[in-house]
This record gives C-alpha cells, structure tokens and sequence, in this order.
C-alpha cells in the first residue's frame, strides 16, 4: 500500500467529516422545509423545539440504557411538542403578516431555553454515540466513522421517506394542496388545520432527530446545543430553496463540507463568517435560492 | 400634528414613569461612607464577580464557594487583625455587560474594600479601567492573559494563574525534555488563552517550530476538524491550551480516531476529576499519562490538600474536590495573607504596597514572585501527571523568563499556624 | 392629515426634545451614582430600541441583529475616540488636558459611530430592500452568531477581550458638583436624546407616512410614485443610526466594547423591549429599555435569598422566561404593547400592524 500525501489524507478527512455534518445539516434543514411547506412560515423556535426532545431521550437512554428507546421517545415527545405549539399556540397568532409568528416564535424560545436551563442547569452533559465514532482506514486515508456512517444512512432513510410521502402518497398530496391552495383543498374535502398540525408534526420530529444526531459529535447536551446548528440549516435552506426538499439535502451538504474545510484549513472562528458571507450572498444574487422556488421572496 | 403632540407626551410620560421607578430603588440603601471603604472595626467587605449561571458556570461556579468556604474558616478562627472577611460574589454569567454592571453595584452599592479575584478575561478586561480610575485594589485575577502585568498603566491590578505564556513554555519545554524528536503542536481557544499558549510554546520550541496550530471557538462545540489536521500533521505532543470541556472533547474526539498522542495541557482545563466526568467511563482510560501544569498544592499529598480538603468537608457541605476547590482556596489564603500584612488599619494603599513587597510568599509550588514591576505572582509551574488513574506531581518543575523554560527544583510553600495568616 | 407643519411643528418638537432632555438631566441629580449608571445604560439601550421599534412598526422589517449595529456604533466610536485622543496627546499636552482633550474625541467617536453604524446599516438595508421578513429576520440573526468570529477575525478589534475606550472626565467647572456616573448619564441622555429626536420627528413626516405606505401596500405605494425599496433601505440605515449611538452611549459609560455584550441574549431583548413596548411607540420603547435593564437586576435581587442551587439556576434564566411569555402574551392578546396604557393612543399607528392581520385571521381557518 502506497503512503498517501498528507495534503491529500486532510482533505479527504476534511471532506468526509463535512459530509457527514452535512448530513444533520440536511436533516434540520428539511425540517425547516416541511414547516414552511405546511404553514409558509419559517420556524425560528426550531432550534429550542428540538432540543427539548433531545433532554427526553437522554434521560430515557439513562434511564433505560437504551439509545434506541431514547431515539424513539425523542420522535414522540418531538411531534407532540410540534402539535401543541402548532394548535395551541400559533393558531392564535395572526397569520397573513410572519411578524408576529416570528415575535412569538422568539418568546417561545427563550421560554423553553431558559425553562431548561432552570430544570436542568446550565451544564453540558456529555452524550455518548451508539457506535464508534473511529474512522474507517481506507488505503492509509481516514474516512467516515461508524457513526458518521449511521448519520448519513438515517439522513438518506428520512429524505427517502419524505420523497415518498410528498410524492406517492394521498396524506402527501393532501399536505401539500393544503400548504399551496388551501380554500381550493378545503373546497375538497381536504382538513386543512388537521394537515398544517401533521406538517409541525413531521418537522419537529425531524429536526429533533437532527439535534440528537449532532449532539454526541460536540461538547455535550445544553438548551442552546442546536443554536448554531438552526442559523447554518436556515442557511441551508435558504441556499437550497426554502420548499425544496432537494434544495435542503444538497445545500446542508454543502454547508457542512464548506464549514469543515474553513474550519481545518483557516480557523475556527472563520467557518461562521463563510456561512453568513455564503447565505448574503445567495439572498442578493439569487432570492429564490438554487432549487427553483415557486414564489418570489421579495413581496 | 397630533402624532407629534402624543409621541411626545406619552415619551414624556414614559420617561417620567422610568424615573419614578428609578427614584423609587434609589431610596433603598446608601450605606454610610467609612474612611476606608469596606473596612470597619469588625469586618473587611470584599467582592468578586464569577460566572454563576450560563454556560461557563459548570467549569467555575465551585470556585467562589470554595473561596467562600476558606474565608469562613478564617473567621472562625478570628479572622485577620481581628475583623471578618465578609466575601460578596456577583453572578455576571461570564458575559461583560454584567460584569460591568455588577462591579459597579460592588464598588458603588456595597463600597467593597477590593475587588479579589475576578474571573475571565473578557470580562475583567471589561472593568480594568473603571477599577483603575476608582482605586479599587484589583486582587488576584482569575485569568493568566498578560493584560493583568501592566504595572505602570494598572498599578492597583494583579493577576493571580500562572500568566498562559508561562504554561504554554514549560508544557512545550517538557515535551523536548522527554522526548528530543517531538513534533509539538497547538490547539488553543481563539482568544488570548490560545495565543498565550501559542507564545509559550514558540518561545520554548523557537519561532516556526510548531507543526500546527489549530483554535476552536466556544461557540462550536465540534473539533473534530482541528483534530483531524493535527492528526495528519503527525503531531505527537498536543499542547492544549483549552478550557476542561474542549480538553475532555480534544482527548475523547482523538481517541475516537484511534488516535493516542501526547496531550499537555494548561491548569485551566486539566483538572482530572472534571475531565473524567465530561469523559465517561469507556472515555476516562485514554487521560492516562496526560501532562498538566500546575503552581497550586492540588496533590492530595499535600499538607494543603489535606487542610483544604477539612475546611471542604466543615465549611463547603462536603462539596466534591476538584482543581477548583485548591483553586478557590488558595486564593483566598493568598488574600488572607496580604490583608495580613496590609497591617493593623488596612488601606487601599497599603495592601497594594504589601502585594508589591515581595513579601508574600503564598502556597504555591514555589515562592510568589509579586513585585512592583511584576504583577504575577507564578512565575514557576510544576509538571503533573496522570497515572493509574489519579493525578500526581512529578518531580521536575520550570521556571519561564523572557528567555525560555528552565528546570527547577519545586519549592513547596510550607503549612503553617493551620492555613491561617499570622498577624503579628 | 398627519404631515408635519415643519415650521411650527419643527420648533414645538424642538422645544419638547429639549424639555425632556432637561427633565431627565434634573432627574440625574435624584439618582446615586449606581442608579445613575443604570439610567445611562437604559438611555443606550432605549436609542437602540427606538430605532429598532420605528423600523418594525413602520416599515414591518424584523431584525434580529440590532445587537451588532450597537456593536458597530461601540467599535466605531472606541477606535476613532481613541485615534483622536492619541493624536491630541502626540501634539502636545496643552490641548490634551483641557476641554477640547475629551470633547474632540467624543465627537469624533460619534462620528465613527455614525459611519460604521451607517455603513453596516447600509447593508443591511439593501439586502432588506430585496428580502420579506422571515429571510431578513434569518438573515440578521445569522449576523449576531457570527459576531464574536468577526471580532476575532477583523484585525484591531481584539476578540473577545474587546477594545476600550476613552475614558470621558469630568469637566473641571463641574468637578465639584457631581460625579462622574452622573456626568456619564448626561452625555447618554444627551448622545440618546440625538438619537430619538430625529426618529420622532421623521415618524411624523414626510417619511414616516412613506414607510407606513409601503408597508401596508407596496404595490399602492409604488403606484403613487414611492420607491419601496429605497423607503426600506432608507428606514434600515436611520433605525441603524440610532442604535449606532445607543452603542456610543454604552461605550461612554462602560469604556468598553467587546463582542461578549453584545450577543443574541441581548438582541433578542431588544426586539422584547421594542414588543413590550408597543411596536411603533417611541414612548413604549422608553419603557421597555427600562424594563430589559432593570428587570434581571430585580430578578437577581429577588432570589438572593433563596438557597444557592435553586438561586443560581432561577438567576439570569427566571427574566428570560418572563420576557418571553411576556412577549408572546403581548403579541397574541395585547398588540400594542404597554404603549396602549399612554393616552391618546387611540388613532396612533401602534396597534395597525395588528389590525388587519386580526380581522383577517377568521377567515384563514
């Protein structure tokens, strides 16, 4: 076996760890996508919403030992969550202007941020994967980890799903009459306020299985462990087209490898600022983000 | 016209309100001015600000109550010159805007003696001026930036840590001494902990000589990407110059590459018993044989220890011991001491005086070296070591000038009258 | 209707500015030095909030960022502050100690302030010209998390650790009767009361009518010869301006600026205080900046004498969840905000950005 050249084992380590960042990054973004899909808002509670779950899980997994139990409570506990806010909370919020679901979206995270910060602390509490996070020597080079590998096949299973949902299934048909036309659906027969609950329903999950993904990769679990992951899956969303789930998938990925080789080859402290610089740039050349949206973004 | 007349009258009328509510809290209590502030007959009022709350607290928030707890001891035992140490410790959450806030409400509000042991640089760097202009005697400031040493602009600030420049040349000097072909490299925050880190290291390896240098910012909790480059750099001595969370994910991310090199880290984010939490029971294994620095008796064979370890049980309800407990109580044996010496009728003026004298000899691992031109008080780091799962001194020690890190002997400061400062 | 008569409505404007200016001054002298502190940093704060209350209410744009054009006014000020001082004190000593010694750089600090402020603004504003709200909203709040990385990025602005700035003395014909605090407090009264006077009086006009024409119908707007999106832009810089000072005024009063103070916590207490206050109302604005200061000091007060654990985790969280259903109570059932419990109210634009929207909101569902 012949010894790679460093530069070279970088970039593929680089690019490898990027895409599977990316790949949590798709995910968020995805639920962003459905969220909007269902409701034409962007969700800016995404990040807390999310992480609320994710305290679920990991007391289950604590208390049970199992990570699987934990996963499945987090889904669970993640659309419920979706459903509540979605009946009880937004449904009384004026919805032709976003201003005030963006107002109370932001009250609501920093009920919920600080609400766990109260119940559990401040402190990050370490999240362990449920696979070895070593990566595969592939010809001296290192790539993918078990986990990374889990990510990603989690990521691919959940974009499959959805495609088939949206695409092949009548419930998918009805949310999205619902989102595009809804006095034509409601005309009918489709229960519109029952489709923009389910649309919160699979967003919440989603992104909650997203936060959970990425926890075990950083410091640990703390309220505000997905606020990074929000603005760059927002970014992505943006990039990508905010009702195209293609968009989410290739511009998460995008991102996640982006932020990883600015962060290997310049610093830590420059990956936020090729981000912001990325998704200003998109917004100014082209509004409509890269994945052909339906609507304009300037009213 | 009339959206004139009403903007300014409900702003009149808003602006009347706030001041009514302001005047209100004004009433609450102006205590009466002593000659020296803070000191009575009985009682020496201090203030800190520390990070309570928010995400930094987990690392320090047991620093204070530590402090906290030693003074209790001493006023048990009749506190200094006869009067109590009554310690007051602001939350600021280790943001700068609070910590302006709450040094102010200490100075002004309460009229604290001094400000003893302010946390952070950020957020200390956010009051120096406003100490200086004041007065306020600036103790022992938690933070080793080099911002602290500036005798002639701060003449009232001393920095307590070991200044990161120190850490980082006797970690890199330690890694040539064992092993003559290391390749050394840096990770560090992206603030001027990570660049004091990085000086040190230069100026014991000589410019150039690190392989690389990668930073991470606590914002992003994920360096698997700094890692990976070190990785492929072919380091095989890291010195870290992080906080203990990114210290236990530096180690914890490696060894999740099968990647096992040398890690020597600064006493900020080297205290074991944390690292082992945040690392978990499979993770713990991969901190054998890690390298710190540090200047405090935080060995448990120390005599220190052993006290520290008492005033824990008996004035800190049995607190768990880390790092922060010697931490914390050493600074407050070290305040002890220059009130001490600050004689019978302190001023602001003579405890500075008695800092600069050179006279303290405090409880480190060797004597301070406070001066008038130095305002760092460690000025020599002793090497420690993690082995069979517990962390220990070593026998070697280095003292850093301008010149670099030379090997010295340790000079443990000894134990005396029962960790109470005599007065005499 | 509402247009102004720039003459006579001009010089009353004036004369009320200067009577409250006057009032709050006097009120200076009530205050020990601690509160006058918290009065000068409410006075930065409100110059924020009103610039960013004026740019929700009016033109119905959200940003998230105000954050970090205060920050731009603090940077701005700081270094051009500190660039004169070290001139003045490079050209002789003479100049340097008198008035001149600290007024020269002040004023020119304002002006840096003004200028990155501005600048940024500017930006910002173009993008909002081209952007509806959720991706300007999106857009803003990505620029707050990138603010510390900035700080450490841009050379001379020192990360975290911040730059300071110049220290403003106490003039020597007033050295003898008050202290420093309440001669802080002054310059922020004075440096906020520059900020506001201008929003209100363009709130009144001309402009004012523009920005709440565009927001209720671009296309109308545009049909009647307004350019929407340089209304927008135009709203964008001025709302960046006033908080540009809010930031000169929290770097007089501090010293300091670093990006640490200024992060999404804070931000997003802006657009609290701007909410609670009433979007739109420059008087609520005045009482939702004294409201975001003083409440985590209350706060802080109150569960002092709890138990440690219970107190430290009740303590910098207990405000935040009160701001926040505060904020969605207010939205969902109050629009308005505290604005409403000011008289004469009744035709104010305040409530308008509801207005609509609740009539509406039946027929959705």
């Amino acid at each position: 076996m012949t010894e790679m050249d460093p530069a070279v084992e970088r970039l593929v380590f680089l690019m490898s760890t990027g895409l599977a960042r990316g790949a949590v990054l798709a995910l968020f973004a995805l639920s962003l996508v459905i969220v909007y899909r269902a409701a034409r808002a962007v969700n800016f509670a995404q990040a807390a919403m999310a992480i609320v779950p994710v305290y679920v899980a990991f007391a289950v997994t604590s208390a049970s030992g199992s990570y699987w139990l934990g996963l499945a409570s987090a889904l669970v506990v993640g659309a419920l969550l979706g459903a509540v806010v979605e009946r009880w909370l937004l449904r009384l919020v004026p919805q032709d202007n976003p201003l005030p679901g963006i107002i109370v979206a932001i009250g609501l995270v920093m009920v919920l941020q600080a609400g766990l910060a109260i119940a559990f602390g401040p402190d990050h509490r370490p999240v362990h994967a449920p696979f070895s996070q070593r990566p595969f020597d592939v010809g001296g080079v290192s790539v993918l980890s078990p986990y990374d590998l889990f990510v990603l096949i989690v990521a691919a299973v959940v974009m499959g799903g959805f495609a088939i949902l949206f695409n092949r299934t009548s419930i998918g048909l009805q949310l999205r009459a619902a989102a595009f036309a809804p006095e034509t659906s409601r005309l009918l027969g489709v229960r519109v306020p029952r489709m923009v609950t389910l649309g919160w329903m699979l967003s919440i999950a989603t992104a909650a299985l997203a936060a959970l993904l990425l926890v075990p990769t950083g410091l640990g679990l703390d309220p505000h462990a997905a606020d990074v992951l929000f603005v760059n899956a927002f970014a992505a969303a943006v990039i990508g087209g905010l009702d195209s789930p293609v968009g989410a998938l290739v511009a998460g990925l995008v991102v996640g490898v982006l932020a990883s080789l600015v962060t290997g080859y310049a610093s830590a402290a420059t990956a936020p600022l090729a981000v912001l610089a990325l998704l200003t740039v998109v917004l100014l050349v082209r509004p409509h983000g890269l994945f052909a949206a339906r609507e304009a973004r300037t009213a | 016209m009339r959206t004139t007349r009403s903007t300014a009258r409900s702003t009149a009328i808003a602006a009347t309100m706030g001041l009514a509510a302001a005047t209100a809290l004004s009433a609450c209590s102006t205590p009466a001015a002593a000659e020296v502030p803070g000191v009575t007959d009985d009682k020496v009022v201090i203030g800190t600000h520390q990070p309570l709350t928010g995400p930094a607290a987990a690392g320090f928030a047991s620093i204070s109550a530590a402090t906290a707890a030693y003074f209790e001891y001493v006023n048990a035992n009749g506190g200094i010159h006869g009067r109590e140490i009554e310690y007051i410790v602001k939350d600021d959450g280790y943001n700068p805007a609070n910590t302006q806030t709450v040094v102010r409400e200490l100075v002004q509000e309460d009229e604290v003696f001094a400000i003893v042991n302010g946390l952070g640089t950020p957020t200390h760097s956010s009051v120096l001026d406003y100490l200086d202009q004041n007065g306020v005697p600036d103790l022992f400031v938690a933070s080793g930036s080099l911002t602290w040493n500036q005798p002639d602009e701060y003449p009232n600030t001393f920095g307590f840590n070991a200044d990161y420049v120190t850490e980082g040349a006797a970690l890199a000097q330690h890694a040539l001494d064992t092993d003559p072909d290391a390749v050394v490299c840096v990770l560090g925050q992206d603030d001027d902990f990570g660049a004091g880190i990085l000086q040190g290291v230069e100026l014991a390896l000589g410019d150039g000589e690190v392989a690389t240098n990668q930073t991470y910012s606590t914002a992003d909790q994920d360096v698997t990407a700094q890692l990976g480059a070190m990785k492929e750099a072919g380091c095989t001595h890291n010195v870290l110059g992080t906080i203990n969370g990114f210290t236990a994910l530096a180690v914890g991310t490696a060894a999740q590459m099968e990647w096992f090199p040398k890690w020597h880290v600064s006493s900020s984010g080297a205290d074991y018993p944390t690292l082992a939490e945040y690392l978990g029971e499979e993770g713990t294994p991969a901190l054998e044989g890690l390298v710190s620095v540090n200047y405090l008796p935080n060995s448990p064979s120390s005599e220190w220890y052993e006290l520290f370890s008492q005033i824990n049980e008996e004035y800190n309800d049995g607190a768990p011991y880390t790092g922060n407990t010697t931490f914390g109580m050493s600074v407050g044996y070290q305040f002890a001491e220059a009130l001490a010496a600050a004689g019978e009728n302190p001023t602001r003026e003579s405890i500075v005086a008695a800092v600069e004298s050179g006279d303290l000899g405090g409880n480190g691992i060797a004597p301070l070296t406070y001066s008038a031109d130095d305002h760092f008080g460690h000025r020599t780091v002793r090497i420690a070591v993690v082995a069979d799962g517990a962390q220990d001194f070593t026998d070697s020690a280095y003292e850093v000038s301008d010149a670099g890190a030379t090997a010295v002997e340790p000079e443990q400061a000894p134990l005396e009258n029962e960790g109470i400062p005599a007065t005499e | 209707m509402r247009t102004l008569d720039l003459r006579s409505g001009g010089a009353k404007l004036l004369l009320r500015a200067g009577l409250l200016t006057l009032l709050a001054l006097g009120a200076t002298f009530l205050l020990d030095p601690y509160r006058n502190y918290q009065l000068a940093t409410s006075a930065g704060v409100f110059a924020a909030v009103a610039g960013l209350t004026l740019l929700v209410g009016l033109t119905g744009q959200l940003s998230l960022g105000h954050a970090v054009l205060m920050a731009a006014g603090g940077y701005g000020y700081a270094l051009t502050a500190t660039w004169v001082a070290d001139a003045l004190a490079g050209a002789g000593g003479e100049v340097a100690d008198g008035v001149v010694g600290w007024l020269l750089p002040l004023l020119a600090g304002v002006v840096g302030a003004l200028v990155a402020s501005g600048a940024l603004g500017l930006l910002l504003g173009l993008a909002a010209a081209r952007l509806r709200g959720p991706y300007l909203a999106g857009l803003t709040l990505a620029l707050v998390i990138a603010l510390p990385s900035a700080a450490s990025t841009i050379p001379g602005l020192a990360g975290a650790q911040g730059i300071s700035a110049p220290f403003v003395p106490v003039p020597d014909a007033l050295a003898a009767l008050i202290a420093v605090e309440q001669w802080h407090a002054w310059l922020a009264i004075l440096v906020t009361a520059c900020a506001v006077t201008p929003l209100v009086a363009l709130r009144a006009g001309r402009a004012g009518l523009r920005m709440r024409a565009v927001h209720d119908d671009e296309t109308a707007a545009r049909l009647a010869g307004v350019d929407p999106g340089r209304v927008k832009a135009g709203a964008f810089v001025i709302s960046s301006l006033a908080a540009g000072l809010g930031g000169v005024v929290l770097a007089i009063v501090t010293q300091q600026v670093s990006p640490g103070a200024y992060g999404l916590g804070f931000s997003l207490l802006l657009v609290v205080a701007a909410v609670v206050g009433g979007l739109g109302s420059l008087g609520g604005a005045a009482i939702g900046a004294v409201l975001v200061t003083l409440l985590p000091w209350v706060v802080d007060q109150a569960t002092a004498g709890l138990p440690a654990d219970l107190g430290h985790r009740l303590q910098g969280n207990l405000e935040i969840v009160l701001f926040g259903v505060v904020v969605i109570v207010v939205t969902v059932l109050w629009p308005g905000g505290l604005s409403r419990l000011l008289p004469t109210k009744k035709l104010s634009q305040n409530t308008q950005l509801f207005q609509n929207t609740s009539l509406s909101q039946n027929t959705e569902r």
